[in-house]
């Protein structure tokens, strides 16, 4: 089973790239949806059954599968924007840091101290790889709906290296992040809806004129 | 079963959860009339009053004291919760002044007259009670963080009831700044007890050598932090604008309690160390001595009736402090008699200063209720027009004074036998101890002075102002809690025997225990026997002039007209001595400090001068003319650290992924 985990974490990493490299807006949403799915049904291959791991498996993937990206997509219908047009930074030089970092992920991860138990996963490289590409399309986009995804993905990275505790880790912690998740989403939701409508735009740089001088 | 339903620590909790909830009836307003909803959070209020009260009174009288534990899977391990009879001391005034304050709030900020604000006074009055009880109840510095942001954020709610003025919002948003600046210090000074202790649970009375350098910073970031909250003289700069502006109820809940607050915290921090140095205590007494000396100065330059107030508590909580630096002084001399009436003299203060500043606040509430102004110079005469209003502030005054036969002569008079018992020993301590009783005497004498301005000028006369002219007195249920608030001035004031067995008690829970083996005794260092028969004695003899008077009164014709003017032909109400006249010398003597501002008329000459106005002023000084100097010129110096701050969204985002990337390569190489 840990073979086939592994090749599902080679997807995620796949996504990841697609969330770094495309401009319409509904594929992104859509890629991390995917991603989500696949998070979801990652604990069930490491772990032996339980019925908190199937609850578990559920929430995530009605969440992260279904809820966020269908607030997202609302989201997106209503300011009719598709596409994220002029990037702080164009899409090939981030694919190309996304592929610098991933490849760094994976060199910091072998020389992390883990236990033997962990040692040769692909979790954690995984992990860390995601995480970057979260904070590489919240740094480099300009939209507001990017953000949401750049903060979805970044959660995902996290949501992996959690993976590894899962047994350890109490079923309200993960049932408030993923709460967290959720309330984070649609607030984000509204902000963008409130975006658009005061400076009828998304991007997400003309914020600076609510700086305080 | 029964008795543990009727356990203090129950009724305590009870009595914290209704206040918490007391104003949730009022956020269902789409149901029910605001009214009646109005009434039964007062309700909850008065129950929640009553429970704790007695709570705290079990406790007080029983010496119980209990800790409980609160498992969770937060981070930072259990909550711990406890009660003892210092929390329990301070627990009084907590649910007293609040219930109080709530029936008065019945009438002075009705559901009716207020529709806009009522709903989140209500609410926020009700979490800031509570969240007091929290803080003297906590027993580990993560709860005791909990309950203070709770307490802290509530208030500022509070303060800014109506921030559509924006004086109102200004006053606000200084409170936040500074509240904040205060748990800024208490976010360094719990990890600093951790690293001395090794948990976050309070360590036990006197387990902590006070000698360390570890100590040192403990205790001068306590002293910054909950000095901040309680006041003191110069970090009280947040404490004038926020008591102003609030409500008037919500100022005497403030000024009552919410600055106590800040005392119990130091006085719980003092608690865990033996051996305190001489500095200490003499670093605690000189910010008494400034705040009551130059407190009670600010005060006297007011023209506002609640600011003035406001001042007031900055100075009575310095006449606090000042008790508090005797016992420290006292734990260095080796006193158990300096201690226990050092500390004894402070913690009735705190009860007293609460009572009577609560009582002060809402009388000032009925002025401002009646004749729609808070400046002293529009009111005069309000003693026809509120008799019982008047009556009752005059108690309140006679108390803030220090005079007998009331409760703030008692606490001063214990403060007073300490230094006094301080003096007769040699060395460093005797010296200081020395300097303050003086400085206690000024306090006492100036505060004399403010108050015969209040009073003369509010009170007395003739109104000054047709406009202002025309209120009339409160209902029963803005009288009732400050009929009660005044008898208790008076029962504490003519019988100290009845708190004073408590106070020992609650004194020998936070002294070290050499005290209680001492076999010192309050009742027998102070007085109190000779206190009763002194205040009674006093009361006859003010009656039996009263009588006098009032037959020579019958005796001779009668009749009314303008207070005399220097002979002036025509005498006009607005000939009478002003406030600022009234203090005039005073404010001039203490230019040094007050730094008074005045607008000077132009020449005035000829037969038939033309219009010509004066007007004078007292500012912030400290505010003013210190920290807003300092902050604007930190301000210039740093603009180029400010251009990190762009406010663009992605850059900052930037900065935590550059820091995530240092981090991995710092622990990679």
């Amino acid at each position: 089973m840990i073979s086939l985990a592994d090749q599902f974490l080679v997807l995620v990493l796949l996504i990841n790239f697609i969330s770094l490299g495309t401009s319409r807006l509904m594929f992104s949403i859509r890629a991390v949806a995917a991603q989500g799915v696949i998070l979801g049904i990652l604990p069930g291959l490491i772990h032996p059954f339980s019925w908190h791991l199937v609850a578990i498996t559920i929430v995530i993937i009605a969440v992260k599968g279904f809820v966020i990206p269908m607030l997202l997509g609302r989201a997106v219908r209503s300011a009719e924007i598709k596409r994220e047009d002029e990037p702080f930074l164009g899409y090939v030089p981030t694919l190309l840091l996304g592929a610098i970092f991933t490849a760094l992920s994976f060199g910091f991860a072998g020389s992390l101290p883990m236990l033997p138990v962990h040692q040769n996963y692909m979790f954690v490289p995984a992990s860390i790889a995601t995480l970057m590409t979260g904070f590489l399309v919240l740094t480099t986009r300009r939209k507001a709906i990017s953000q949401v995804i750049g903060y979805l993905v970044l959660e995902n990275g996290i949501f992996i290296f959690g993976l590894l505790l899962a047994e350890a880790m109490p079923i309200m912690v993960e049932a408030g992040a993923l709460l967290d998740l959720l309330v984070g989403t649609f607030v984000m939701g509204i902000v963008i809806n409130q975006i658009s409508r005061e400076f009828s735009s998304l991007d997400t740089s003309l914020l600076t004129s609510l700086k305080e001088e | 079963m029964a008795q543990e339903l009727f356990a203090p620590s129950t009724l305590i909790l009870t009595a914290t959860l209704l206040a918490a909830l007391s104003g949730v009836p009022l956020l269902f307003l789409r149901f029910q009339g605001a009214s009646p909803l109005q009434l039964l959070s007062i309700v909850l209020m008065l129950a929640a009053s009553c429970l704790g009260l007695t709570g705290a009174g079990i406790t007080l009288l029983s010496g119980y004291s209990i800790l409980f534990e609160l498992a969770w899977t937060l981070p930072f391990g259990p909550v711990n919760f406890g009660l003892d009879p210092l929390s329990a001391w301070f627990l009084l005034p907590i649910f007293l002044i609040p219930g109080c304050a709530a029936l008065y709030a019945r009438s002075y900020w009705h559901a009716v007259n207020h529709p806009g604000t009522v709903r989140t006074m209500t609410f926020f009055f009700g979490l800031m009670t509570a969240s007091m009880s929290g803080v003297v109840l906590a027993r580990d510095g993560i709860s005791f963080l909990f309950a203070w942001e709770i307490m802290a954020l509530s208030a500022y709610f509070l303060v800014s009831t109506e921030d559509e003025k924006p004086e109102v919002k200004n006053a606000g948003i200084l409170y936040m700044i500074t509240t904040h600046t205060g748990t800024l210090g208490l976010f360094a000074l719990f990890p600093l007890l951790n690293l001395l202790c090794g948990s976050w649970f309070f360590p036990s009375p006197a387990s902590l050598e006070a000698s360390s350098t570890v100590s040192g910073a403990i205790f001068l970031t306590a002293l910054f932090a909950f000095g901040l909250k309680a006041g003191i003289m110069p970090f009280h700069i947040w404490l004038p604008s926020a008591h102003a502006n609030a409500p008037s109820h919500v100022s005497a809940a403030m000024s009552g309690v919410i600055l106590k607050v800040g005392v119990y915290g130091l006085i719980r921090t003092l608690s865990f160390f033996h051996g305190i140095p001489l500095w200490w205590g003499c670093c605690v007494l000189a910010l008494g001595i400034v705040s009551g000396v130059v407190g009670v100065a600010f005060a006297i330059g007011q023209h506002d009736l609640k600011r003035l107030l406001a001042y007031h508590s900055i100075e009575n909580i310095g006449i606090i402090f000042m008790g508090l630096g005797v016992a420290l002084v006292g734990q260095k001399v080796g006193s158990p008699a300096m201690m226990l009436l050092g500390m004894s003299g402070a913690l009735l203060h705190v009860l007293n200063h609460a009572v009577f500043k609560a009582l002060l606040f809402l009388g000032a509430g009925s002025l401002i209720h009646a004749t729609g102004t808070r400046e002293i110079d529009l009111m005069g005469g309000a003693a026809r027009r509120l008799p019982y209003t008047a009556l009752l502030f005059g108690v309140g005054s006679v108390a803030i004074c220090g005079l007998p036969p009331l409760n703030g002569f008692v606490s001063e008079l214990m403060i007073y036998l300490g230094l006094f018992q301080g003096m007769q020993g040699d060395g460093g301590a005797a010296v200081a101890v020395s300097l303050a009783a003086p400085a206690l005497a000024l306090v006492g004498g100036l505060a004399v002075a403010c108050f015969v301005k209040v009073y003369g000028v509010v009170f007395l006369g003739a109104p000054r102002s047709e406009q202002h002219a025309t209120g009339h007195e409160a209902g029963l249920q803005m009288l009732l809690p400050m009929l009660l608030l005044a008898v208790i001035c008076c029962v504490i004031g003519l019988v100290p025997g009845v708190v004073a067995g408590l106070l020992q008690g609650v004194s020998l829970t936070v002294l070290p225990s050499s005290v209680g083996a001492a076999g010192t005794a309050l009742l027998k260092l102070v007085p109190t026997a000779m206190i009763s028969l002194a205040g009674l004695l006093l009361l006859v003899v003010i009656a039996l002039l009263a009588l006098w008077y009032r037959r020579i009164l019958q005796r001779n014709p009668l009749g009314e007209a303008a207070t005399w003017g220097c002979g002036y032909q025509r005498p006009a109400p607005r000939m009478q001595y002003s406030a600022s006249s009234f203090a005039g010398m005073l404010t001039s003597l203490f230019a040094f400090a007050l730094r008074p501002e005045s607008h000077q008329p132009g020449r005035m000459a000829g037969l038939f001068p033309g219009k010509s106005r004066f007007a004078s002023h007292i500012p912030e000084a400290v505010l003013e003319l210190v920290y807003i100097p300092a902050l604007k010129r930190l301000y210039q110096r740093t603009s180029g650290i400010r251009r990190l701050q762009s406010g663009i969204l992605q850059q900052y985002v930037l900065y935590s992924l550059v820091t995530l990337i240092v981090l991995l390569a710092v622990s990679y190489f």
